[in-house]
């Protein structure tokens, strides 16, 4: 195998051409670390382009709970169970499917360490770790106080343990969300939140109230969300933004209060959604730069700090792109295609990318938003007018029409990556 | 009168330095900008903040077009009487914002 240094070393004397090792077109090896959107999506597509390619999928958990739709779990609407599902289909294409996390990367030596201690050597590594809290920067707030104040920003026990918690909370008492500065994941999504608990309030303990202290004065879809907490909840939503002075800067989990530079708010339930990094894995890879994310090629997903390493989804700086799973899902289609097309010796193709998100404001109401993204020689970038947003004035039968259509883009989106 | 913030603490023990902060709602139009019709956005800022303590400047400030948004200005005042706490914006037209906290200082432990 050629490793970069190699390359530079054979381009140097001139005979990189016949160094192209074209043996390895048919049999590559590519090692996928993390099931999420991202991961499992490019796991299975490099299966679908080319099935003489070995695929190893890392991924810690045997079950995947979906992030997509879990606020309908806190509001009561869903089950859990319905969010999540298993490997088998990935097994079934022929993904070799490891449930264990892996614990290091060697770029150098292009080597994966498993927990048990087992290494993977890869010729392609694709990170898609997603996104690991950040311990480190609220005060107050670590693992053990997300005990107490769930942040629910990963799916699973966190979002029943914030669901519990808003049906055992007093009559009449506060919820208090904190929302970090972007980027982080999802960022429609601590506002569909805060809707669907007014939902939950409205109809088990009306008195009850949300408070929203956001780190940032405008948000995703702002205006929609906005006149619907009006038409639909009254005052049950407050927002505080960041010129408000509502930067969340400390929580006291014992106490559940949550402080700001102005005030210390005393909550019933609070929900603290943390600022975020790239999921732990990424670092340890060395893909990671001072903001905690990692920078990529925008064409080919590439980092751009290590060679034959790819990141997508969540943990990628993809710029104009969001943190959601629809543009996981679309990043990992087309950095399936570039990594089939570089281990074949070719050349990368330009592809666009469109994301969608939709939010439900109650399980009735759908608003949403689309973009379409085109990769520039830095960064990604929005296409001018091809995306949008939800009317302003649309009747109820429109945003129940988008309601169902939530749903649809979750079944489509989760049967494409896991059925 | 502008929508303004304050964090100073209610009580402290004389000789204590207290952080304060203030925060206060105002675009700091720089006069720099044009509109979507291409015409200039006129200038609009605050242009001096003060903090009094018993009648006395313990702070100032001038602000220029460069201060963002939303001006965000901490500082620490030592306690030593008990008494009112000013903090006084002046825009660019000489309007006032004003807004008072009062203090109450214990002697020193």
């Amino acid at each position: 195998m050629i490793s970069r240094r190699n390359w530079i070393r054979y381009s140097g004397a001139g005979v990189a051409a016949s160094f192209i090792p074209t043996s390895h077109a048919s049999q590559g090896r590519v090692v996928v670390i993390g099931g999420g959107f991202a991961g499992a999506s490019v796991a299975r597509e490099l299966r679908r382009l080319n099935n003489a390619l070995s695929v190893s999928l890392i991924e810690a958990n045997a079950i995947y709970t979906a992030c997509p739709l879990s606020n309908m779990v806190v509001g009561g609407h869903r089950k859990i169970s319905q969010q999540q599902f298993s490997y088998a289909a990935l097994s079934a294409d022929g993904v070799n499917v490891i449930h264990q996390p892996a614990v290091d990367v060697d770029p150098e030596r292009h080597l994966v360490t498993l927990r048990d201690g087992n290494t993977l050597n890869y010729e392609k590594l694709i990170l898609a770790p997603g996104i690991d809290l950040d311990w480190q920067a609220l005060q107050g707030y670590d693992k053990t106080a997300a005990e107490l104040l769930p942040h629910a920003w990963k799916a699973g026990p966190q979002t029943t343990l914030l669901r519990d918690q808003l049906r055992s909370m007093r009559e009449g008492g506060l919820v208090v969300m904190s929302v970090p500065k972007s980027p982080y994941r999802c960022p429609p999504g601590p506002y569909e939140r805060a809707s669907l608990i007014a939902g939950y309030l409205k109809q088990n303990n009306p008195r009850a109230k949300v408070l929203i202290l956001d780190s940032k004065d405008s948000f995703s879809k702002k205006p929609l969300f906005l006149s619907a907490w009006q038409s639909l909840y009254g005052d049950i939503i407050e927002w505080q933004g960041e010129s408000d002075g509502a930067t969340v800067t400390a929580v006291n989990a014992e106490n559940r209060t949550v402080s700001t530079d102005f005030e210390t708010v005393q909550a019933d339930v609070a929900n603290i959604i943390p600022p975020q990094k790239a999921g732990k894995i990424a670092h340890l890879a060395g893909v990671t730069d001072r903001s905690g994310w990692c920078p990529i090629e925008p064409v080919t997903f590439s980092s751009t700090l290590q060679p034959d390493v790819h990141v997508i989804g969540d943990a990628a700086i993809a710029n104009a792109m969001p943190k959601s799973a629809f543009a996981a899902n679309a990043q990992a289609k087309l950095c399936a295609v570039q990594v089939t097309r570089l281990l074949n010796g070719e050349s990368p193709v330009h592809g666009k990318l469109i994301n969608t998100c939709y939010s439900l404001v109650a399980p009735d109401y759908g608003i949403s938003v689309a973009g379409v993204y085109q990769p520039g020689e830095k960064i990604w970038t929005e296409i001018d007018g091809a995306g949008g947003v939800s009317p302003a004035d649309a009747s109820r039968e429109t945003r129940a029409v988008e309601a169902a259509y939530a749903q649809r883009w979750f079944d489509n989106l989760t049967t494409q990556v896991f059925a | 009168m502008l929508k303004a913030r304050i964090s100073v603490p209610a009580r402290a023990r004389q000789g204590e330095i207290m952080a304060v902060k203030t925060l206060i709602s105002h675009p700091m139009e720089t006069g720099f900008r044009r509109n979507s019709l291409g015409q200039a956005i006129p200038r609009d800022i605050l242009t001096r903040f003060e903090c009094r303590y018993n009648e006395k400047p313990v702070f100032t400030a001038t602000l220029h077009p460069a201060v963002a948004a939303n001006p965000f200005i901490a500082f620490h005042v030592r306690a030593q009487d008990s008494g009112k706490l000013e903090f006084i914006w002046t825009d660019q037209d000489d309007q006032v914002t004003r807004v008072t906290r009062e203090l109450t200082v214990d002697p020193a432990a």
